[in-house]
């Protein structure tokens, strides 16, 4: 049997879907309560991690998420210095928060900073799911 | 719109660009790092021309006003400092197009190569000491990167050493930060200097200047510090040594303390001799040590990676003189040596592609079958060497001149004897690898490699013929620059706050 033992696989099916949805709150919540896109970025890829852990998957469908996950990364770093550049664009100054401020403590508030928490987090959750996917691709690199 | 922004904004974008692009399609992760690099050279030539009017552009990121909001602080040092980094890059970025083709992944190399640059690009710009500890360590991290690509076991035995070594000085330096900003609660360079006058000469002052010097000392692998240097610089794919070669010791360990020691502490060789005596007697030391280490390598590119060190040992010793003539000379300096022996490199990353080994032994008789690379070669050497018509010749000259105006004629005549032993070593490279008859192997240089080295070539002589106009319009006000001292913060809090 591949990846671990039952019990292991029926409570990460179960438990997954809550680490996901906890990582998007703390994403999306950044500028309003402690944490951000680093630390949320950090938790969605503790779930792909769990995920990955307790099913097991073969060399070659590893290299396939490995590809992923780089695009992500990139597009989390575009999306960033896009929303860097935008400010240039459509207000003149680099990083220049543009978008309406809104009312302090409310969900829909802060201008571009939960933009940018989101491309943050996009960027950290793939590179670091990338950095568990190379260490783990040690092994296959060690048995050649 | 601004263009300082872009100076690191660009390479960044690309970079992020280069994973997705070049998986669709392979040569386009080098097309765009080439294009970007050109792009980035001509707004380093726009950078030059504006600053010939106004002696300090303050662009406030976000629209904060210093010192409450990161800015970046654009003078004639740091224009200077773009356009030898922006050229270095275009030619690093050309070369690599065949000397990368035996490689595979090769777009982590242009993605790395990319962060490299913004990295560069944006410590010589930066007006805010954190901001220029991240750019610092985005340029030191693709590096070490890219020292290991070849991922052969002496490779990651450089890389590793070059980690441990990088991270000592790097750390040290962010220790220094935090001590500074326990103490002036601030980060803005500007304000970090107005304050630190009220503590002048206190046993803080001193103690994370000392800091800031050692830090800097190992990432421009001065001579006690250098020993990641020798190592690193072979073992990397030729253009990258040609990019650490030519620029990365100046922007990591020479650029940053000049900017600290002159515009920050607000030092000058009449108040303070003692640092600059320290500055004066680490280039000594490393000309010397270096030099002489450098005639008994068999290896071309390891005796280029000690030749560097005894030339970046010149540059300090001009700051160390610290008078204009100095300080003008060490600037012209990093331009002359950042050129030749970035072009020398370039050289030796043909020969290794066209034979496979930089053993001096083995190497013959390639100065009648790549006459492009024997004639670059020899061009970047007699500049290393500091032959006349030719711009590494006007820097020694100006160096020597300047410490004989400061009254040091003992260090002009031991600078001139040292700088024998740079003859001393280059020509053994002539002699064994392109003077020699032998029947070594070896085709012609690719087209866009003998590009790279003539465009490098063409610079050095047309820099030497022309360096009247070079000294007038690029060095000389960045030496200014940097001799204006504590009106670098009156100057960011001043008139030119504006977005420009």
């Amino acid at each position: 049997m591949k990846g671990m033992s039952l019990i292991v696989k029926t409570i990460t099916n179960i438990v997954i879907g809550f680490i996901f949805i906890y990582g998007v709150y703390i994403i999306l919540h950044g500028h309003l309560t402690p944490g951000g896109g680093f630390a949320g970025g950090v938790i969605i890829a503790g779930a792909f991690i769990l995920r990955f852990l307790a099913f097991g998957k073969g060399a070659k469908s590893e290299k396939k998420s490995s590809t992923t996950a780089s695009i992500f990364e990139s597009i989390g770093g575009l999306l960033f210095v896009g929303i860097a550049i935008s400010g240039l664009l459509l207000a003149g100054t680099f990083f220049l928060n543009f978008l309406p401020k809104g009312e302090p403590f409310y969900l829909l508030s802060a201008g571009i900073i939960p933009l940018c928490n989101i491309a943050i987090s996009i960027k950290v959750g793939a590179g670091l799911f990338s950095i568990f996917l190379a260490l783990a691709a040690m092994k296959y690199v060690m048995e050649d | 719109m601004s263009f300082i922004p872009m100076f690191f904004a660009l390479p960044l974008i690309s970079a992020f660009l280069i994973p997705i692009l070049g998986k669709i399609y392979k040569p386009l992760a080098w097309l765009v790092s080439t294009v970007v690099s050109l792009v980035l050279f001509i707004l380093a030539l726009y950078g030059i021309a504006v600053t010939q009017q106004l002696p300090m552009i303050v662009y406030k990121m976000g629209n904060w006003p210093p010192p409450l909001g990161i800015v970046m602080a654009f003078d004639s040092f740091s224009a200077f400092m773009v356009l030898i980094i922006s050229i270095i890059v275009f030619t690093g970025s050309l070369f690599s197009f065949r000397y990368m083709s035996n490689y595979t992944g090769q777009w982590k190399f242009y993605t790395l190569f990319m962060l490299m640059t913004a990295g560069m690009m944006g410590i010589c710009i930066t007006g805010d000491l954190f901001n220029m500890f991240v750019f610092l360590e985005i340029a030191a991290i693709s590096s070490y990167a890219l020292v290991a690509f070849g991922v052969g076991a002496e490779e990651l035995e450089a890389s590793f050493k070059y980690i441990v070594m990088g991270e000592i000085g790097g750390l040290t330096f962010l220790l220094a930060i935090a001590f500074i900003y326990a103490k002036t609660s601030t980060l803005n360079l500007a304000d970090i200097s107005t304050s630190l006058q009220v503590i002048r000469h206190t046993t803080f002052f001193w103690m994370t200047l000392g800091m800031m010097l050692f830090a800097f000392s190992i990432k421009a692998a001065l001579v006690p510090f250098h020993s990641w240097l020798p190592d690193a610089y072979p073992a990397a794919p030729a253009p990258i040594s040609s990019l650490l070669a030519g620029i990365c010791t100046k922007v990591f360990g020479i650029y940053t303390t000049a900017r600290i020691v002159f515009n920050v502490f607000g030092l000058t060789r009449a108040n303070e001799p003692m640092v600059f005596n320290i500055l004066i007697g680490l280039g000594l030391l490393s000309i010397a040590f270096a030099g002489l280490t450098a005639l008994n390598q068999n290896d071309y590119k390891r005796l280029l990676a000690y030749s560097s060190i005894s030339q970046v040992g010149f540059i300090m010793l001009g700051f160390g003189i610290g008078n204009y003539y100095g300080v003008v000379g060490a600037i012209l300096y990093i331009l002359a040596h950042g050129l030749a022996k970035g072009l020398l490199f370039l050289t030796s990353g043909s020969v290794v592609h066209a034979t496979g080994t930089r053993d001096l032994q083995k190497l013959a008789g390639l100065g009648e079958r790549m006459p492009t690379t024997a004639w670059s070669f020899r061009i970047g050497a007699l500049s290393v060497i500091g032959l006349p018509p030719l711009v590494g010749f006007f820097a020694k000259l100006l160096i020597i001149m300047g410490a004989i105006k400061a009254g040091f004629i003992w260090l002009a005549i031991i600078a001139i004897v040292l700088s024998v032993l740079s003859l001393a070593y280059l020509l053994r490279i002539e002699n064994s690898v392109f003077m020699k008859k032998g029947k070594i192997d070896a085709k012609k240089a690719p087209f866009t490699m003998r590009i790279a080295m003539v465009f490098l070539v063409v610079l050095i002589v047309l820099l030497g013929i022309g360096f009247q106009p070079i000294i007038d319009f690029i060095v000389g006000p960045a030496a200014h620059a940097l001799l204006r001292g504590l009106e670098y913060s009156h100057l960011v809090f001043g008139s030119f706050t504006t977005n420009f």
